[in-house]
């Protein structure tokens, strides 16, 4: 469909755009930077903040950038006296109800506000402070997400994310006038309402209303005591984002470097989330067949189509809203959580360390991995199997403090034992890629052959599309998977909890006939985390899937079931998967959640 | 002083509405719509759209469903009229309703109540029933139903009223699309005042030029006014458009009137000393209605208070100039009182809500600076000392 022209001028600069385009978009074609901060790509327009107001000709009020469409003979001016007064008076309006001790702030220097302020030169505060006393006390109640509401400045980003992008409404927005705030059910505090952990309100929020708990303090004391040996892990998403904390492009890729700061920041061990991702689509790949097995050749009952488990922001979203559905959800622990009992048994057993002095940190783009850690049952090894869950950002933080020059590091390589990995493992990170290492797997050992895609990739289940499916034929198989000859397996992938509730609305609708489906808590899966560095956009998760593909590529071995150390494992520890020990310590199972 | 304010009898005046109605949907759409614009109708909830022009858009918009919607959210302190024609002429309105919807061409119409006003709601299922049974004999379908609000000053600001009755937050939209293209459930609508459609109905009735030989240019037509405050005659009354705010100090006052607030909380303060320049009408003070009337008794620093904690606590809270701005401006004022900020204060007040009037997202924060301005402008020694 074609769409209009509409002329207009910004600045006294003409510029045609398509009918429809809002002013901010306009401008930005002519390469004026409009201030905004209520405004997110990501999100639906909301046009409160009101710093992006500009000043149209003949027109009695300044119109919000944002959420003005440009009309035909339009003449903008955005930094005009008018402008510019008004600009001002808001942004010391916003400072008059933050609490702005920037100084103490975990977000200083990431803070648009603190940005916007420095901007515009925003020196004695002329208005009144109206921070209330009472909000001077964060909510810390959540193991992952902390909430300041002194540092609130109303734009309602959070309440967006939440509502639109993950269809949780954990976050509203309550009351009206003076008292209008966000908040939860009832104010109840973070860790008793649905709130799912994921964090995507912390990337969104300009301000640090929303952060991550951290826990960089607890993990240097672990570091710097003599007595602890303190082992840490990194998940796959964080090697192609860690580098935007030091100023690189999105999507470079420094796993060297990483692995070499991790080091020099004085971790015993540097070892590798991957590892248990390949483990994870051995458990979660044998479950498959064996669910498909009971279905097809023992007649069995069985949950399907069955769903991945690797993301906890989904697992809980899940034990909130679809807890008639959790037969389907594998039993299969997260990667993280898989690789703290195996640490903290078979890699203690292997390096000769005693388990009670063994501290586990994991480097997560997520910070529901944070709360997944705390859960009571993850305690596999006897032990709390991961102490510390550390977001990319953090780790980013503590490169800082360290004083760790980050990009002259010279590339290291991961420790063995829990340390090699695939690329299988590695595009676990990207939306699609547990479901692509799954069939890289599964395939094979069904088949004896590659799966049917050139050089690996497939492609189908690759992109950013909200819902993604896909299917695969089954022809010519060994003959021990001769129930499998001719099956159409159908496969389903969603990323961010608003895609997934479309998919599991048809499930429990029975519309569903899938086998198999991954679903990431996460808009565009673990590289757009909730603990990965800020800003986020769409373009900029782009850049970390292309760097996710482009390590997949580089690396030697690709397929799960190829990687040495899993079959090390298996054959002296695990014995099968599935198996007595698996159980024990891979897998784990869910509780239903009440919504309110 | 009865030979200086024209009374008028539109809107309360028995008529047979239904016949007004029958005879109406002989006409064309086009013709009555016409009438309307050609009256001057302009919207009685106090904003001032043209009617006529508002219900031309609707009409214009092509859509499977449209909606009437009467505004009796009457929330504007010291208005109360919309409550007294509900009582007394409850048929008019919906009269009114079905015209504005023959002409839109809605077959739904919805009158969103006030909460406080919901004591009314018996008798008027009774007249909705009623006018049903009676639209049906006429072969017109066109169906009302009640909405009843929950208290929300802001919720008589259009958009926010249709978010609140489509069950969300009361909080005003960006403006444009503008409710005649996307209203309630985003389908073209027209909102009117309760006495807007009943005057609309009266135009019906008896052509454009009645009306258009009362008023002024700007405002044609005789409006109904609430008057409250330091009078012996507290009281609704339907009064010709175009008088001074003298000659309705005369008629209205108690002989010691200081200052009157024309236009409720959002409107302004004029003072004595203006009241002969000062003519009731959008040439001069619009107002929804409310005349509240001050005599030397009351402080100008508490009711400018008062006005400023409503304002403060109303605001729906989304957007930066009205919710901090409020705050900002009754915080200012109680400091400049206690002697904590300079009285050069007020002038950096009075800056900011000229911001607030040209920043804010709706009308509520665009008419804060309305009161504040003005009586700060008129009574600076009563918020200083």
């Amino acid at each position: 469909m074609s769409k209009y022209k509409v002329n207009l001028k910004i600045n006294n600069i003409a510029v045609s755009v398509d009918e429809g385009t809002t002013i901010l978009d306009a401008a930005r074609q002519l390469n004026f930077k409009i201030p905004t901060l209520c405004h997110h790509d990501d999100l639906c327009v909301a046009g409160n903040c009101r710093v992006c107001v500009v000043e149209q000709k003949g027109a009695r009020l300044l119109p919000a950038a944002c959420a003005t469409p440009v009309s035909e003979g339009m003449e903008i001016q955005t930094n005009s006296l008018k402008v510019r007064q008004a600009r001002k008076h808001i942004v010391e309006l916003l400072l008059s109800e933050h609490n702005a001790d920037c100084t103490k702030c975990f977000k200083s220097g990431y803070c648009e506000l603190q940005d916007m302020s420095n901007d515009y030169r925003i020196g004695d505060h002329v208005f009144l402070d109206l921070v209330k006393e009472k909000d001077k006390q964060p909510d810390i109640s959540s193991p992952s997400i902390e909430k300041d509401d002194s540092k609130c400045i109303r734009c309602q980003r959070c309440v967006r994310t939440c509502t639109s992008l993950q269809y949780v409404s954990a976050l509203a927005v309550t009351h009206k006038g003076n008292n209008m705030r966000i908040s939860t059910f009832m104010d109840k505090p973070m860790n008793d309402v649905v709130c799912t952990n994921c964090g995507q309100c912390i990337n969104r929020c300009p301000t640090a209303a929303l952060t991550e708990r951290n826990y960089i303090d607890e993990v240097f004391d672990a570091i710097y005591d003599p007595k602890k040996f303190v082992v840490v892990q990194t998940a796959p998403a964080t090697r192609v984002a860690i580098g935007e904390e030091f100023g690189m492009e999105p999507g470079t890729r420094v796993t060297g470097k990483m692995v070499a700061a991790l080091r020099r920041l004085g971790f015993d061990k540097v070892l590798d989330t991957d590892f248990t991702a390949d483990l994870t689509i051995m458990e979660e790949g044998t479950e498959l067949l064996t669910r498909l097995k009971e279905a097809l050749v023992d007649g069995k009952e069985v949950a399907l189509p069955m769903l991945t488990s690797c993301s906890p922001g989904w697992i809980k979203f899940q034990e909130h809203m679809f807890p008639d559905l959790l037969a389907n959800l594998s039993t299969c622990k997260s990667p993280q959580q898989m690789f703290g009992p195996l640490a903290k048994t078979y890699y203690a057993e292997k390096v000769n360390k005693n388990p009670a002095e063994m501290v586990v940190v994991s480097i997560m783009p997520c910070t529901a991995k944070k709360f997944e850690a705390e859960r009571p049952e993850m305690r596999g090894s006897g032990y709390k199997d991961v102490d510390y869950v550390l977001t990319t950002r953090e780790l980013g933080r503590m490169i800082h403090q360290a004083g760790i020059d980050f990009e002259k590091l010279e590339d290291e390589k991961y420790d063995t034992i829990l340390g090699e990995s695939t690329g299988a493992a590695v595009i676990f990170g990207a939306t699609g890629g547990v479901m692509e290492a799954a069939l890289r797997t599964a395939y094979e050992i069904v088949t004896g052959r590659e799966v049917p895609f050139a050089n690996l990739n497939i492609k189908p289940i690759r992109g950013m599309e909200g819902v993604k499916e896909a299917s695969v034929k089954i022809k010519d198989v060994k003959p021990e998977w001769s129930f499998l000859e001719g099956v159409e397996l159908n496969v389903a992938i969603a990323h961010g909890l608003a895609n997934a509730k479309i998919l599991m609305d048809k499930i429990r609708a029975g519309e569903a006939n899938h086998h198999f489906i991954e679903i990431m808590a996460c808009p565009s899966g673990c590289i757009g985390g909730g603990g990965q560095p800020m800003p986020t956009n769409m373009e900029i998760r782009k850049k970390r899937a292309a760097g996710i593909y482009e390590e997949d590529e580089a690396m030697v071995i690709r397929k799960s079931h190829e990687n040495p150390e899993v079959a090390e494992i298996y054959k002296s520890f695990l014995h099968e998967p599935l198996g007595h020990r698996s159980h024990d310590l891979l897998h784990t199972h869910y509780y239903p959640r009440k919504r309110h | 002083m009865e030979k200086n304010i024209k009374k008028v009898d539109l809107i309360f005046g028995k008529v047979d509405y239904m016949a007004i109605v029958e005879q109406s949907l002989k006409r064309t759409r086009d013709e009555i719509i016409l009438d309307v614009i050609d009256s001057g109708l302009r919207g009685r909830g106090g904003a001032g759209f043209p009617t006529g022009l508002k219900w031309k858009f609707a009409k214009n918009e092509e859509a499977d469903q449209k909606y009437v919607i009467c505004n009796a959210d009457e929330g504007e302190p010291g208005t109360f009229k919309d409550r007294e024609i509900l009582t007394q002429v409850p048929e008019k309105v919906l009269a009114g309703m079905a015209l504005c919807g023959y002409c839109i061409g809605a077959s739904e119409g919805y009158i969103y109540l006030r909460g406080e006003y919901n004591f009314l709601l018996p008798s008027l299922h009774k007249h909705i029933d009623e006018f049903h049974k009676k639209l049906k004999a006429l072969k017109f379908d066109f169906t009302i139903r009640i909405c009843s609000g929950s208290g929300a000053y802001v919720c008589g600001e259009e958009t926010a009223l249709m978010e609140s009755m489509e069950g969300k937050r009361g909080e005003p939209r960006n403006k444009p699309p503008f409710p005649t293209s996307h209203g309630y459930l985003g389908k073209p609508t027209s909102v009117n005042n309760v006495e807007t459609l009943v005057f609309a109905l009266m135009i019906a009735q008896e052509g454009p030029e009645k009306f258009k030989e009362m008023g002024t240019f700007d405002s044609r037509g005789s409006k109904v006014f609430s008057v409250s405050g330091d009078t012996p005659t507290p009281g609704i009354f339907e009064l010709e458009l175009g008088m001074t705010l003298e000659q309705f100090v005369e008629e209205f006052g108690d002989g010691d009137t200081k200052a009157v607030q024309v236009g409720g909380a959002s409107g302004f303060c004029v003072a004595r000393k203006d009241f002969k320049s000062t003519l009731i009408g959008f040439e001069g003070i619009p107002t929804g209605g409310s005349m509240m009337l001050f005599n030397s008794s009351r402080s100008m620093y508490n009711i400018l208070n008062d006005y400023l904690e409503f304002m403060e606590e109303e605001s729906c809270g989304q957007c930066t100039p009205c919710r901090v701005g409020c705050q900002q401006l009754l915080k200012g004022i109680e400091a400049v009182k206690k002697g904590i900020k300079p009285p050069s204060y007020l002038e950096d007040l009075q800056k900011l809500s000229d911001t607030m009037r040209i920043a804010s997202k709706c009308g509520l924060g665009q008419s804060v600076p309305n009161p504040f301005n003005s009586i700060i402008k008129n009574f600076r020694e009563e918020i200083i000392y």
